[in-house]
Protein backbone atom coordinates (compact mmCIF):
# COMPACT_ATOMS: atom_id res chain seq x y z
CA UNK A 1 0.00 0.00 0.00
CA UNK A 2 1.07 3.45 -0.92
CA UNK A 3 0.36 6.05 1.86
CA UNK A 4 0.06 9.93 0.41
CA UNK A 5 3.06 11.84 1.17
CA UNK A 6 3.99 15.26 0.33
CA UNK A 7 6.85 17.00 -1.37
CA UNK A 8 8.17 19.11 -3.68
CA UNK A 9 10.14 21.78 -1.70
CA UNK A 10 11.71 22.89 -5.39
CA UNK A 11 15.20 23.50 -4.23
CA UNK A 12 18.42 21.28 -3.64
CA UNK A 13 20.03 22.35 -6.44
CA UNK A 14 22.07 24.93 -4.78
CA UNK A 15 23.06 22.87 -1.71
CA UNK A 16 24.09 19.74 -3.99
CA UNK A 17 25.90 22.81 -6.26
CA UNK A 18 27.77 24.30 -3.12
CA UNK A 19 28.82 20.97 -1.71
CA UNK A 20 30.88 20.43 -4.67
CA UNK A 21 31.76 23.95 -4.90
CA UNK A 22 33.46 23.70 -1.10
CA UNK A 23 34.85 20.50 -1.68
CA UNK A 24 36.95 21.79 -4.46
CA UNK A 25 37.74 24.68 -2.97
CA UNK A 26 39.19 22.59 0.07
CA UNK A 27 40.86 19.78 -2.49
CA UNK A 28 43.10 23.40 -3.85
CA UNK A 29 43.74 24.94 -0.57
CA UNK A 30 44.96 21.17 1.28
CA UNK A 31 47.19 20.84 -1.59
CA UNK A 32 48.40 24.31 -1.80
CA UNK A 33 49.19 24.19 1.71
CA UNK A 34 50.82 20.67 1.42
CA UNK A 35 52.79 22.20 -1.32
CA UNK A 36 54.28 25.06 0.45
CA UNK A 37 54.90 23.61 3.67
CA UNK A 38 57.11 20.79 1.49
CA UNK A 39 58.66 23.28 -0.29
CA UNK A 40 59.61 25.68 2.94
CA UNK A 41 62.93 24.24 4.43
CA UNK A 42 61.81 24.95 8.24
CA UNK A 43 58.79 23.26 9.55
CA UNK A 44 58.33 24.66 13.13
CA UNK A 45 56.17 26.57 14.88
CA UNK A 46 57.61 30.27 14.31
CA UNK A 47 57.67 29.85 10.80
CA UNK A 48 54.01 28.70 10.88
CA UNK A 49 53.18 31.55 12.99
CA UNK A 50 55.03 34.00 10.57
CA UNK A 51 53.32 32.80 8.09
CA UNK A 52 49.89 33.52 9.98
CA UNK A 53 50.77 36.92 9.95
CA UNK A 54 49.73 37.56 6.03
CA UNK A 55 46.49 38.85 5.84
CA UNK A 56 45.85 36.98 2.65
CA UNK A 57 46.70 33.87 4.54
CA UNK A 58 44.31 34.64 7.06
CA UNK A 59 41.51 35.03 4.35
CA UNK A 60 42.00 31.81 2.73
CA UNK A 61 42.05 30.34 5.94
CA UNK A 62 39.04 31.39 6.61
CA UNK A 63 37.50 30.59 3.22
CA UNK A 64 39.03 27.15 3.99
CA UNK A 65 36.95 27.01 7.26
CA UNK A 66 33.65 28.30 5.72
CA UNK A 67 33.88 26.20 2.96
CA UNK A 68 34.44 23.23 5.44
CA UNK A 69 31.07 24.35 7.47
CA UNK A 70 29.01 24.97 4.69
CA UNK A 71 30.11 21.08 2.96
CA UNK A 72 29.63 20.01 7.10
CA UNK A 73 26.27 21.24 6.65
CA UNK A 74 24.95 19.86 3.72
CA UNK A 75 25.97 17.26 4.43
CA UNK A 76 24.89 16.32 8.07
CA UNK A 77 22.02 17.41 6.40
CA UNK A 78 21.52 14.79 3.78
CA UNK A 79 22.26 12.57 7.09
CA UNK A 80 19.59 13.42 9.23
CA UNK A 81 17.21 13.73 5.93
CA UNK A 82 18.18 9.51 5.28
CA UNK A 83 18.24 8.81 8.68
CA UNK A 84 16.32 10.55 10.92
CA UNK A 85 12.21 10.77 9.91
CA UNK A 86 10.43 12.64 12.79
CA UNK A 87 9.94 15.69 11.80
CA UNK A 88 10.26 17.34 14.53
CA UNK A 89 13.33 15.75 15.56
CA UNK A 90 15.03 16.31 12.48
CA UNK A 91 14.07 20.35 12.87
CA UNK A 92 16.03 20.21 15.97
CA UNK A 93 18.75 18.55 14.88
CA UNK A 94 19.21 21.01 11.58
CA UNK A 95 18.75 24.21 14.51
CA UNK A 96 21.38 22.78 16.60
CA UNK A 97 23.98 21.59 13.88
CA UNK A 98 23.56 25.38 12.42
CA UNK A 99 24.21 26.73 15.55
CA UNK A 100 27.03 24.64 16.13
CA UNK A 101 28.50 25.46 12.99
CA UNK A 102 28.18 29.40 13.43
CA UNK A 103 29.78 29.12 16.64
CA UNK A 104 32.73 27.13 14.87
CA UNK A 105 33.01 30.26 12.35
CA UNK A 106 33.16 32.77 15.31
CA UNK A 107 35.89 30.35 16.88
CA UNK A 108 37.84 30.04 13.79
CA UNK A 109 37.83 33.84 13.33
CA UNK A 110 38.98 34.58 16.78
CA UNK A 111 41.64 31.43 16.03
CA UNK A 112 43.40 32.77 13.02
CA UNK A 113 42.99 36.58 14.32
CA UNK A 114 44.15 35.54 17.42
CA UNK A 115 47.67 34.44 15.94
CA UNK A 116 48.36 38.60 15.38
CA UNK B 1 22.72 -28.10 -6.05
CA UNK B 2 21.35 -26.57 -2.95
CA UNK B 3 18.79 -23.88 -2.76
CA UNK B 4 17.84 -21.41 0.41
CA UNK B 5 14.39 -19.71 -0.62
CA UNK B 6 12.59 -17.31 1.77
CA UNK B 7 9.27 -18.24 2.24
CA UNK B 8 6.60 -16.30 3.72
CA UNK B 9 3.16 -16.40 3.58
CA UNK B 10 0.98 -13.61 5.64
CA UNK B 11 -1.94 -15.80 5.76
CA UNK B 12 -0.32 -18.62 7.60
CA UNK B 13 3.37 -17.93 8.93
CA UNK B 14 3.77 -15.27 11.72
CA UNK B 15 7.02 -14.75 10.14
CA UNK B 16 8.94 -15.32 7.70
CA UNK B 17 11.73 -18.44 7.46
CA UNK B 18 14.47 -19.70 4.83
CA UNK B 19 13.91 -22.99 3.16
CA UNK B 20 16.36 -25.64 1.81
CA UNK B 21 15.70 -27.34 -1.58
CA UNK B 22 18.03 -29.73 -3.23
CA UNK B 23 17.81 -30.58 -7.37
CA UNK B 24 19.83 -33.39 -9.09
CA UNK B 25 20.76 -31.10 -12.37
CA UNK B 26 23.44 -30.43 -14.50
CA UNK B 27 23.65 -26.57 -14.20
CA UNK B 28 25.71 -25.98 -17.54
CA UNK B 29 23.32 -24.08 -20.09
CA UNK B 30 20.80 -23.45 -17.18
CA UNK B 31 19.67 -20.17 -16.36
CA UNK B 32 18.26 -19.46 -12.78
CA UNK B 33 14.94 -19.48 -13.31
CA UNK B 34 14.86 -23.07 -14.83
CA UNK B 35 16.09 -24.19 -11.50
CA UNK B 36 13.38 -22.01 -9.86
CA UNK B 37 10.50 -23.58 -11.83
CA UNK B 38 11.90 -27.27 -11.13
CA UNK B 39 11.64 -26.41 -7.48
CA UNK B 40 8.00 -25.23 -7.89
CA UNK B 41 7.03 -28.30 -9.50
CA UNK B 42 8.69 -30.34 -5.96
CA UNK B 43 6.81 -27.43 -3.92
CA UNK B 44 4.07 -25.64 -5.95
CA UNK B 45 3.14 -23.92 -2.72
CA UNK B 46 6.65 -21.57 -3.49
CA UNK B 47 5.29 -18.32 -5.06
CA UNK B 48 7.77 -16.28 -7.67
CA UNK B 49 6.38 -13.88 -10.52
CA UNK B 50 7.77 -14.80 -13.82
CA UNK B 51 6.55 -14.23 -17.46
CA UNK B 52 8.39 -13.84 -20.67
CA UNK B 53 11.69 -15.95 -19.11
CA UNK B 54 14.08 -13.89 -21.46
CA UNK B 55 14.84 -10.82 -19.84
CA UNK B 56 12.27 -8.66 -21.66
CA UNK B 57 9.26 -8.73 -18.86
CA UNK B 58 11.12 -8.03 -15.61
CA UNK B 59 8.93 -9.91 -13.29
CA UNK B 60 11.48 -12.03 -11.77
CA UNK B 61 13.73 -9.50 -9.95
CA UNK B 62 14.89 -11.15 -7.24
CA UNK B 63 17.60 -10.96 -4.48
CA UNK B 64 19.99 -13.79 -5.59
CA UNK B 65 22.55 -14.52 -3.38
CA UNK B 66 22.72 -11.10 -2.18
CA UNK B 67 22.36 -8.98 -5.40
CA UNK B 68 19.51 -8.50 -7.12
CA UNK B 69 18.84 -8.97 -10.53
CA UNK B 70 16.14 -11.17 -12.69
CA UNK B 71 16.21 -14.98 -12.21
CA UNK B 72 15.72 -15.82 -16.19
CA UNK B 73 19.23 -14.02 -17.21
CA UNK B 74 21.42 -15.39 -14.22
CA UNK B 75 23.28 -18.32 -15.22
CA UNK B 76 23.32 -21.39 -13.28
CA UNK B 77 26.63 -22.09 -13.55
CA UNK B 78 28.28 -18.67 -12.09
CA UNK B 79 26.17 -18.54 -8.56
CA UNK B 80 28.18 -20.12 -5.24
CA UNK B 81 26.17 -23.06 -3.52
CA UNK B 82 23.95 -22.37 -1.37
CA UNK B 83 21.93 -20.23 -3.93
CA UNK B 84 19.97 -17.77 -2.17
CA UNK B 85 17.06 -16.50 -2.94
CA UNK B 86 15.10 -13.45 -1.25
CA UNK B 87 12.53 -10.90 -2.43
CA UNK B 88 13.68 -7.75 -3.87
CA UNK B 89 14.78 -5.99 -0.81
CA UNK B 90 13.03 -2.75 0.55
CA UNK B 91 9.48 -3.12 -0.69
CA UNK B 92 6.64 -5.14 1.00
CA UNK B 93 6.52 -8.89 0.36
CA UNK B 94 2.90 -10.20 -0.39
CA UNK B 95 4.44 -13.93 -0.05
CA UNK B 96 7.61 -16.06 -0.34
CA UNK B 97 9.29 -14.10 -3.62
CA UNK B 98 6.83 -11.68 -4.64
CA UNK B 99 6.98 -7.95 -3.82
CA UNK B 100 4.21 -4.75 -3.84
CA UNK B 101 5.74 -3.02 -6.90
CA UNK B 102 2.89 -0.20 -5.94
CA UNK B 103 5.42 2.28 -4.51
CA UNK B 104 7.62 1.60 -7.15
CA UNK B 105 4.87 2.19 -9.76
CA UNK B 106 3.58 5.06 -7.90
CA UNK B 107 7.17 6.93 -8.37
CA UNK B 108 7.15 5.61 -11.78
CA UNK B 109 4.13 7.57 -12.51
CA UNK B 110 4.78 10.40 -10.68
CA UNK B 111 7.41 11.62 -13.32
CA UNK B 112 4.90 11.53 -16.36
CA UNK B 113 6.72 8.80 -17.95
CA UNK B 114 4.88 9.77 -21.60
CA UNK B 115 5.75 12.37 -24.78
CA UNK B 116 4.21 15.71 -23.60
CA UNK B 117 4.07 17.52 -26.92
CA UNK B 118 1.35 20.58 -27.63
CA UNK B 119 1.57 20.57 -30.90
CA UNK B 120 -1.23 19.63 -32.83
CA UNK B 121 -0.93 15.85 -34.06
CA UNK B 122 0.59 15.04 -37.32
CA UNK B 123 -0.54 13.44 -39.87
CA UNK B 124 2.62 11.06 -39.38
CA UNK B 125 4.45 10.13 -36.84
CA UNK B 126 6.87 12.80 -34.94
CA UNK B 127 10.04 13.01 -36.53
CA UNK B 128 13.31 12.99 -34.75
CA UNK B 129 17.22 13.06 -36.53
CA UNK B 130 19.04 9.73 -35.97
CA UNK B 131 21.17 12.06 -33.79
CA UNK B 132 18.67 13.21 -31.56
CA UNK B 133 17.15 9.37 -31.58
CA UNK B 134 20.55 8.37 -30.19
CA UNK B 135 20.07 10.74 -27.30
CA UNK B 136 17.44 8.02 -25.44
CA UNK B 137 19.85 5.09 -26.02
CA UNK B 138 20.76 3.77 -22.92
CA UNK B 139 17.18 5.12 -21.51
CA UNK B 140 14.46 3.31 -23.25
CA UNK B 141 15.89 0.12 -22.83
CA UNK B 142 14.45 0.24 -19.47
CA UNK B 143 11.88 -2.98 -18.28
CA UNK B 144 10.85 -1.77 -14.77
CA UNK B 145 12.48 -4.53 -12.86
CA UNK B 146 12.99 -2.50 -9.93
CA UNK B 147 16.24 -4.30 -9.53
CA UNK B 148 18.18 -0.70 -9.09
CA UNK B 149 15.61 0.63 -7.01
CA UNK B 150 15.15 -1.72 -4.47
CA UNK B 151 19.21 -1.94 -4.01
CA UNK B 152 19.24 1.82 -3.64
CA UNK B 153 20.06 2.53 0.07
CA UNK B 154 18.69 5.78 -0.06
CA UNK B 155 15.36 4.32 -1.68
CA UNK B 156 15.18 2.09 1.48
CA UNK B 157 15.45 5.06 3.84
CA UNK B 158 12.57 7.25 1.93
CA UNK B 159 10.88 5.25 -0.30
CA UNK B 160 7.72 7.00 -0.25
CA UNK B 161 9.89 10.52 -1.06
CA UNK B 162 12.84 9.39 -3.17
CA UNK B 163 11.93 8.76 -6.62
CA UNK B 164 14.45 6.05 -6.99
CA UNK B 165 16.88 5.50 -10.07
CA UNK B 166 14.53 3.28 -12.47
CA UNK B 167 12.10 6.10 -11.93
CA UNK B 168 14.85 9.07 -12.55
CA UNK B 169 16.15 7.17 -15.14
CA UNK B 170 12.34 7.18 -16.64
CA UNK B 171 12.53 11.00 -15.79
CA UNK B 172 15.47 12.12 -18.25
CA UNK B 173 14.20 9.20 -20.56
CA UNK B 174 11.69 12.22 -21.59
CA UNK B 175 13.98 15.20 -21.14
CA UNK B 176 15.88 13.92 -23.63
CA UNK B 177 13.80 13.36 -26.10
CA UNK B 178 13.46 16.08 -28.47
CA UNK B 179 9.67 15.85 -29.34
CA UNK B 180 9.05 16.75 -26.01
CA UNK B 181 7.80 19.74 -24.59
CA UNK B 182 7.56 20.28 -20.87
CA UNK B 183 11.36 20.06 -19.65
CA UNK B 184 10.82 22.86 -17.49
CA UNK B 185 8.29 21.28 -15.55
CA UNK B 186 9.55 17.90 -15.82
CA UNK B 187 12.37 19.84 -13.82
CA UNK B 188 10.04 21.77 -11.36
CA UNK B 189 8.96 17.99 -10.51
CA UNK B 190 12.07 16.51 -9.78
CA UNK B 191 13.65 19.32 -8.05
CA UNK B 192 13.33 18.40 -4.52
CA UNK B 193 16.07 17.34 -2.42
CA UNK B 194 13.92 14.21 -1.38
CA UNK B 195 12.68 13.04 -4.96
CA UNK B 196 16.19 14.08 -7.15
CA UNK B 197 18.62 14.42 -4.57
CA UNK B 198 18.96 11.64 -2.12
CA UNK B 199 21.10 10.22 -4.77
CA UNK B 200 24.48 10.09 -3.40
CA UNK B 201 25.71 8.67 -6.59
CA UNK B 202 26.68 5.15 -4.94
CA UNK B 203 25.98 3.20 -8.01
CA UNK B 204 24.04 0.44 -6.98
CA UNK B 205 21.68 0.99 -9.19
CA UNK B 206 24.67 0.76 -12.14
CA UNK B 207 25.54 -2.28 -10.67
CA UNK B 208 22.96 -4.34 -10.44
CA UNK B 209 21.04 -3.43 -13.79
CA UNK B 210 20.30 -6.34 -15.63
CA UNK B 211 19.85 -4.53 -19.19
CA UNK B 212 23.37 -2.49 -18.44
CA UNK B 213 22.10 0.83 -17.83
CA UNK B 214 23.39 3.45 -16.26
CA UNK B 215 20.50 5.57 -13.79
CA UNK B 216 23.71 7.03 -11.80
CA UNK B 217 24.72 8.91 -15.23
CA UNK B 218 20.99 9.70 -15.99
CA UNK B 219 20.59 11.20 -12.73
CA UNK B 220 24.40 13.30 -12.87
CA UNK B 221 22.79 15.03 -16.46
CA UNK B 222 19.33 15.72 -14.25
CA UNK B 223 21.44 17.59 -12.00
CA UNK B 224 23.38 19.26 -14.58
CA UNK B 225 20.30 20.50 -16.14
CA UNK B 226 19.52 22.38 -13.24
CA UNK B 227 22.47 23.79 -12.42
CA UNK B 228 22.33 25.63 -15.76
CA UNK B 229 19.00 26.94 -14.71
CA UNK B 230 19.73 27.79 -11.58
CA UNK B 231 23.43 29.38 -12.24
Amino acid sequence: MVKRVVSGAHYGTRDWLMQRVTALIMAVFTLCMLGYWLWQPRLDYAAWRAWFQYFPVRLLGLLFVLSLLLHAWVGMRDIFMDYVHPTGLRLALHVLVIMLLVTYAAWAVQILWGVV
Amino acid sequence: MRFSIYRYNPECDSKPYMQDYELDIDPASMMLLDAILLIKEQDETLSVRRSCREGVCGSDGMNINGRNGLACVTPLSNLKQPITLRPLTGLPVIRDLIVDMSQFFEHYRSVQPYLINHDPEPEIERLQSPADRAKLDGLYECILCGCCTTACPSFWWNPNKFVGPAGLLQAYRFIADSRDQAVNERLDNLEDPYRLFRCHSIMNCVDVCPKELNPTQAIGKIKTLLVKRTV
